[in-house]
């Protein structure tokens, strides 16, 4: 039994196959449409969410399987102080596979060590969304045809935003990608990730605070929110929240075939006008995320 | 100075200067009913300087824990006034109970049930970080 706790869970092979099956599945539905006939998908949310639970649940749903579960902590055990291990013991009872999101760092590593059924983390605080990295790679695949030879800039909270940190862990592993990294200095992304990441790999990298400086040379621009979940400080927030607005003004020196990303839900970080140009990758993306949580179903269920 | 020789116990020898009160703590010497000596500081042809701790009694020591605190050390067991053992350590792969993350948004913050294991990630700096949230072991 495997579960799908951290983006390096998986090899480069199994990432590719996951993007190949997902293709296939944007081309022939209806050939996956009964793939998981009598199988049952537990959505366990401790915390909110739109897109995840949607689209886990869209996934399972568009298999042919079904779906059960909660979708905050106050609807569940857990409000009467039941550990992570015995839920999922007890779920693992009711469910073929579990998909969960937990505000702690880490509860969906005890899951899986609990639980008789795969696990998947579909986020654990700010420390690891892996399903959101498969997603992103499944556009940028989509969007760009290849993953060699990028120039991906990503911009926001690089701090906190482990979203980006995957990204940039899964991008490592193939060729000739560049990474422009935009943040206010006090989100920056954390040495350990450069270190042990982009120069252990021998990434090429560039640390900039200026946006528009870097706009032409970029082929993806993943834009990220600075989540106010993730501030102890309220004041912080308030200060670096509205550090990079992007604006159709602010595009204007971008490459023609820019695919501009983002993990969603944004807030103001990006202009409702950027939405018309069809540089605007995102609601793509979030359509791209319900594919690629088929293929990682039907993987981690042993479904051909 | 002088420090008697034991006749039955442990040295626990090439002690980091300055690192002996961190290993008193953390294998709770301070909890045995037998006589303890702590020496700091002590010349060493090999480290400079070291600390040294002699316990005189035979008992089982977390090797595990020496090893994380410093791999360096070498622990001597002394049976009938004669060294009948020497152990050279190694860096754990994973040490359990003996660090507590503190990282607050971490599971273990709120399921204190849960065992903290720290697993390590990096053995040229000496690296450990929680399993559960990746939090790196501050010392």
């Amino acid at each position: 039994m495997r579960s799908l706790i951290d983006i390096l869970d998986l090899t480069t092979e199994e990432i590719n196959d996951l993007v190949a099956v997902a293709s296939d599945i944007i081309q022939n539905p209806a050939a996956y449409a009964h793939k998981c006939d009598g199988k049952i998908l537990a959505t366990l949310f401790f915390e909110p969410s739109t897109r995840t639970r949607l689209s886990f649940e869209s996934a399972m749903l568009s298999l042919g399987g079904q779906t059960l579960g909660f979708s905050e902590a106050s609807s569940s055990s857990a409000s009467k102080g039941e550990s992570v291990a015995d839920t999922v013991r007890t779920v693992s009872c009711y469910s073929d596979i579990i998909a969960m999101r937990h505000p702690k760092e880490g509860a969906p590593l005890v899951a899986a060590m609990h639980a008789t059924v795969p696990v998947i983390n579909a986020g654990d605080g700010g420390h690891n969304h892996p399903t959101q990295t498969l997603t992103d790679l499944l556009t940028i695949h989509h969007e760009k045809g290849r993953f060699n030879g990028l120039t991906v800039g990503l911009c926001g909270d690089l701090k906190f935003g482990r979203t980006v940190h995957s990204l940039i862990n899964a991008l490592s592993r193939y060729e000739d990608i560049r990474i422009v990294l935009i943040s206010p200095e006090e989100l920056k992304l954390p040495s350990y990730v450069k270190k042990d990441v982009l120069q252990k790999n021998n990434i090429p990298y560039l640390q900039t605070t200026d946006l528009e400086a870097v706009m032409p040379e970029l082929d993806i621009l993943y834009m990220t929110r600075v989540q106010r979940e993730r501030f102890f400080n309220e004041e912080d927030y308030l200060r670096l929240k509205d550090s990079y607005i992007l604006t159709p003004e602010k595009l204007a020196n971008a490459k023609a075939d820019l695919s501009i990303l983002h993990p969603l839900p944004r807030v103001n970080e990006i202009s409702v006008a950027v939405d018309q140009d069809p540089r605007a990758a995102y609601f793509r993306q979030a359509r791209y995320g319900r594919f690629i949580r088929m293929a990682l179903i039907m993987k981690l269920l042993g479904i051909q | 100075m002088i420090i008697d020789a034991i006749k039955n116990g442990i040295v626990i020898d090439h002690i980091a200067a300055g690192k002996c009160m961190e290993l008193y703590q953390i294998l709770g010497l301070g909890d045995l009913d037998c006589s303890v000596a702590i020496l700091k500081n002590v010349t060493s042809r090999k480290l400079g300087r070291k600390d040294i701790i002699k316990i005189d009694r035979n008992l089982e020591l977390d090797w595990d824990v020496i090893g994380y605190v410093d791999p360096n050390i070498t622990v001597n067991i002394i049976r009938d006034g004669e060294q009948v053992e020497k152990r050279q350590l190694k860096m754990p792969e994973t040490i359990t109970n003996v660090l507590h993350c503190r990282n607050p948004r971490c599971i273990t913050s709120v399921e204190q049930e849960l065992p903290q294991v720290f697993k390590l990630t990096d053995r040229a700096n000496r690296v450990y970080r929680c399993l559960y949230c990746e939090t790196k072991a501050g010392k």
